[in-house]
């Protein structure tokens, strides 16, 4: 198996060629919508986790998250509230709002059904 | 992104740059639990994340909207610049503020005066039924200010016309409030019983008219206007069902109009309607049935999907009908005909129907055009003004260009400075065209000559002045930032303002700037001068009459109830009386006096022949010609023996004998009158010959002339005008007048005038534009000689060490003022000529305002070039000699 690895990006940086935005983009959204799902978290939790469950494939660059974090909150997908981390420390927390989830399902499908026919394409004898 | 997100992005940038702190707090407590140690776990912890500035400044940039901010960043740029540079901003604010608040207040009154719309339901649909050609004029007596229909007229165009729902009428009037002693006069409007149905207007109190109030034989009954209602009643309801005195008749007050109603009359608002069928009340003999009486205005509302041109097509087609059918029983063969020969049409009345709009719009128009010109100097002032400071700020420019600024971005930055000096000053000038609108109505308006004009600021005019306000900004800030930012960058490091000459090239936008300022100032100087001239012409000309200490009076003398056979000595009765006050020195009864507004004209038949052109008439009794100082040239005054019964005598002016009887002895030569049918046509012998005087208007030549014998009059009227010498005018001689005629009768109405106010208000117009067009040019001139001053100040600081150069080489303090002075000439020079034409086709449009000269007097252009001339060369002088006084070691020192 191949480790894929994914930078997160919004800005071009010298030397690499940006990557196209707007899918990968959504991809970090989505992502970050179903992380909340399973229940509220703080940053640091969510970035971790992400890199977990996608078994180390998929490596945010956990500042990135921020930015998206900000975009989702600004759309009313998921909302922010100050707490107290399991190491006792203060950190902002976010949870899925009812809109949120609407919009986590809407993109779920919208992500099988891209899956579904980028595979057709790929392999399209095997099945 | 929304803008609540915006107007908080300081505080979301700290809540998270919080939150990020509290992530590497996480993860470096993480590393340390794996082992790590502290140095190690805080790298590893900021490798994880990346940097958390750049993290916050994405998010800060979702959270701005780009030009907004960055426009906001500019203004406050600008202003910090304006505060760092007070004089500056406060030349230019003033400047601007002056020249945006004289454009908007004269387009305040075009608003008002011109543009908007009556304030009745559909105005769109309202059009003005009138006599739209008579190719011969009409014949018979005018009453009103706009006296375009009959009764019989109007009433046959009602009955005939298809094209509107209803049309209706309506005239003005004037009634007197007092039941006796001197006037109170109130604008009353004569209206048909459907005029408020027909413009759709509403009541405030009580009811308005309906076709019922309006019936041959009617109660007396009124309408109060809404603004006279609150003035005299303080807006009492119970007003309605009482009654009101006009002209001693009573009147049963039956309801008060909406608010915003004034009348159709645009620059009038009536005080109280009464319908027509009244009119026989206050006219001894009715002109009801008068196809010869004009006193009406007829307005209409078009059928839905019929234009005002459909409409006017349509009365043109009946017109030969209806004016046949009106033609008046007292007409001449020759009236008749030129009574049939005119057109009925109608003309859109959206804005309704204006006197003061025909008498001043093209006054306005020059008044717009001269505001207009101001401004443009101020413009071009403050785009100099603008180069100076972009100049200095060359080096600073020329940073931001070279570390990546583009030019665009700098140009806007400089805009946005422009932008708060526009800004400010056009919110500081509509401010100040507030007053000024207010004062040029009051400077209008008289006594006897209520203006009402509604200069409630609207959305036009607050366009308009926004418009000013950016164009302005436009004109006197683009240029100089996009010259600013073409700067060679490698020359505007190195040199950083120490040149030693400065590049010709960039001097001469300044100096263009500079010859269109003096141009157009010139035009503005020519312009006031021959407003000027022009006023000072008409008042010093000698109008043939005395006009100091005389007074005349006007006696309404109907409310007396006189029976017309004792009418005569009633009216001696009161001139004994008047005589017999102290300080009066002669007293005389006239049935007008001169530039006194009332006219009669009629055509003569002189040796059996009917003269083609009418020659004015004029009423007087014994004593006119000495109260008013005319001179009896040949022959005699009239004279206890002209009664009645005695032949028929005239006198004639000088104008006259000359037309007439040129070469011979006018004195004992004969005339008719060719009066309407059915009246006798005596025959008059001229007894006299009296010096030439002006008749309606200052502004004509003398024309011929007949004074007719008031002793001679066979049906002396109600009305009685007397004209009075006296000692002093004053309000306590107007005290003592009245107080003598009431003791004759205490229901005698009386209002008073001075002859020189008659003669003052008849120039009315002449001296706005004399006064306006003054301050304006006088204005422009400051504002140029300030320019002119300014660039020869710049050039002289530029050019120090030059000058430095040349008086180390031998040249004396005198050879440098004459430098500089000659530099500033060639200017001044270059603007005169340019001006000077411009304001020759300029002075071409104003035409119509002169009076004794042409629009090209060489004698006004001249004293303009003068006094121009002198002013800014004294300008020049003064950076000429700070020239002249340079140090040339201290100058080449600097080098």
């Amino acid at each position: 198996m191949r480790l894929h690895k994914i930078i997160f990006w919004s800005m071009p940086r010298r030397g690499r060629p940006p990557i196209e935005g707007d899918m990968l983009q959504g991809t970090l959204d989505v992502l970050v919508l179903k992380t909340l799902a399973l229940g509220p978290a703080h940053g640091h939790t969510v970035a971790h986790a992400i890199e977990h469950r996608s078994e180390d494939v998929l490596q945010v660059e956990h500042g990135s998250l921020y930015p998206a974090l900000h975009r989702l909150e600004d759309r009313g997908w998921i909302a922010s509230f100050w707490g107290t981390s399991e190491k006792n420390r203060r950190a902002r927390y976010y949870r899925l709002t009812p809109k949120g989830r609407k919009q986590l399902e809407a993109q779920t499908n919208r992500w099988d059904a891209i899956v579904r026919a980028v595979n057709r394409i790929l392999r399209p004898a095997s099945e | 992104m929304g803008f609540t997100r915006f107007f908080r992005r300081r505080y979301w940038d700290e809540e998270r740059a919080r939150e990020l702190d509290s992530y590497l707090a996480e993860e470096i407590a993480d590393n340390l639990a794996r082992g790590m140690p502290l140095d190690a776990a805080r790298t590893a912890a900021y490798r994880k994340l990346g940097n958390p500035t750049r993290i916050r400044e994405e998010i800060y940039t979702m959270n701005s909207i780009g030009f907004v901010e960055t426009i906001w960043q500019d203004l406050r740029y600008g202003a910090r610049l304006l505060r760092r540079n007070p004089t500056f901003a406060i030349v230019a604010i003033l400047t601007l503020a002056l020249g945006t608040g004289a454009n908007t207040a004269i387009f305040q009154l075009v608003d008002a005066i011109r543009l908007r719309t009556l304030p009745v339901e559909h105005p769109q649909q309202l059009a003005e039924v009138r006599i739209v050609k008579a190719p011969n004029g009409r014949t018979g007596q005018f009453n009103g200010r706009w006296p375009m229909l009959s009764y019989p007229l109007y009433l046959k165009i009602k009955e005939q016309q298809q094209v509107f729902t209803d049309v209706a009428a309506w005239g003005s009037a004037s009634f007197d409030l007092a039941p006796g002693g001197e006037e109170r006069p109130a604008q009353a409007m004569w209206v048909s019983g459907n005029f408020f149905d027909v413009l759709g207007v509403r009541a405030a109190a009580g009811r308005l008219f309906g076709p019922a109030d309006d019936v041959k034989g009617c109660a007396p009954s009124a309408v109060l206007g809404h603004a006279f209602w609150q003035r005299e009643y303080a807006g009492d309801p119970s007003i309605v069902g009482r009654t009101i005195l006009l002209d001693g008749h009573r009147f049963d007050v039956i309801g008060v109009s909406a608010r915003e109603f004034y009348g159709v009359d645009v620059g009038r608002a009536f005080d109280v309607a009464v319908p027509i069928c009244v009119e026989p009340l206050f006219r001894a003999s009715s002109g009801l049935d008068k196809p010869d009486l004009w006193f009406l205005g007829g307005i209409g509302r078009l059928k839905p999907g019929v234009t005002s041109d459909q409409a006017s097509a349509q009365l043109a087609g009946i017109s030969n009908g209806i004016l046949e059918a009106t033609v008046s029983s007292r007409y001449i063969a020759a009236d008749a005909k030129s009574y049939r020969e005119m057109v009925i049409g109608a003309r859109p009345a959206a804005s309704g129907i204006s006197g003061l709009r025909r008498s001043y719009g093209d006054s306005l128009n020059i008044l717009l055009g001269v505001t207009a010109l101001v401004l443009l100097i101020a413009c071009a002032n403050l785009a100099n003004l603008m180069l100076a400071r972009a100049t200095a700020r060359e080096r600073e420019v020329a940073v931001r260009l070279a570390i990546g600024a583009s030019r665009r971005r700098i140009i806007r930055q400089m805009l946005s400075e422009s932008l708060l000096i526009a800004a400010i000053g056009a919110a500081a000038g509509i401010l100040i065209s507030q007053w000024f609108s207010r004062s040029l109505i009051a400077f209008l308006n008289s006594d006897t000559d209520r203006l009402f004009v509604d200069l409630a600021p609207d959305w036009r005019v607050f366009s308009f002045t926004a418009a000013v306000a950016i164009a302005a900004c436009l004109v006197f800030g683009l240029a100089p930032a996009i010259r600013a930012t073409r700067t060679s960058l490698g020359a505007a490091m190195k040199a950083g303002g120490r040149g030693s000459t400065d590049g010709r090239e960039r001097f001469g936008v300044r100096r263009a700037l500079v010859v269109v300022q003096v141009a157009l100032s010139l035009v503005l100087l020519v312009g006031a001068l021959l407003f000027a001239r022009s006023l000072r012409n008409l008042t010093t000309l000698d109008p043939g009459f005395r006009q100091d200490g005389v007074l005349t009076a006007g006696l309404d003398l109907r409310k007396a109830k006189i029976p017309e056979a004792s009418l005569a000595a009633v009216t001696q009765q009161i001139v004994e009386r008047v005589r017999a006050v102290p300080g009066v020195r002669t007293v005389a009864q006239t049935f007008t006096t001169p530039v006194g507004g009332n006219f009669w004209n009629d055509r003569l038949i002189v040796g059996g022949a009917v003269q083609k052109e009418a020659v004015n008439f004029n009423l007087v009794g014994p004593g006119y010609f000495e109260a008013l100082g005319i001179r009896i040239a040949a022959g005699r005054d009239f004279g206890p023996g002209d009664t009645p019964q005695s032949p028929k005598v005239a006198i004639v002016s000088e104008s006259f004998a000359r037309k007439f009887f040129p070469g011979r002895d006018t004195v004992g030569q004969t005339f008719q009158i060719e009066t309407p049918v059915g009246e006798p046509r005596p025959v008059y012998q001229i007894i006299g010959i009296a010096s030439d005087t002006k008749y309606t208007d200052l502004r004509e030549p003398f024309r011929p002339l007949v004074h007719l014998g008031m002793t001679q009059d066979e049906h002396p009227g109600p009305f009685l005008q007397l004209v009075i010498r006296t000692d002093t005018v004053s309000s306590a001689t107007t005290a003592a007048l009245t107080r003598a005629i009431t003791e004759v009768n205490p229901v005698i109405g009386i209002h008073y005038q001075a002859v020189r106010t008659q003669i003052e208000q008849s120039l009315s117009r002449e001296r706005l534009m004399a006064t306006l067009s003054g301050f304006f040019g006088g204005l422009a001139v400051l504002i140029a000689t300030i320019g002119l001053y300014g660039v020869m100040s710049y050039m002289v600081t530029r050019r120090r060490v030059e000058i430095g150069v040349r008086m180390a080489l031998g040249a004396d303090a005198r050879s440098v003022v004459r430098m500089v002075v000659r530099e500033a000439g060639v200017l001044l020079l270059a603007g005169l000529l340019v001006g000077g034409v411009l304001s020759v086709y300029a002075a071409r449009t104003a035409n119509t305002f002169l009076y004794g000269l042409q629009p090209g007097d060489p004698a006004t252009l001249a004293m303009a070039m003068a006094a121009l001339a002198s002013v800014t060369l004294l300008a020049s002088w003064i950076p000429a000699t700070r020239a002249s006084r340079v140090q040339p070691t201290a100058a080449l020192r600097e080098e």
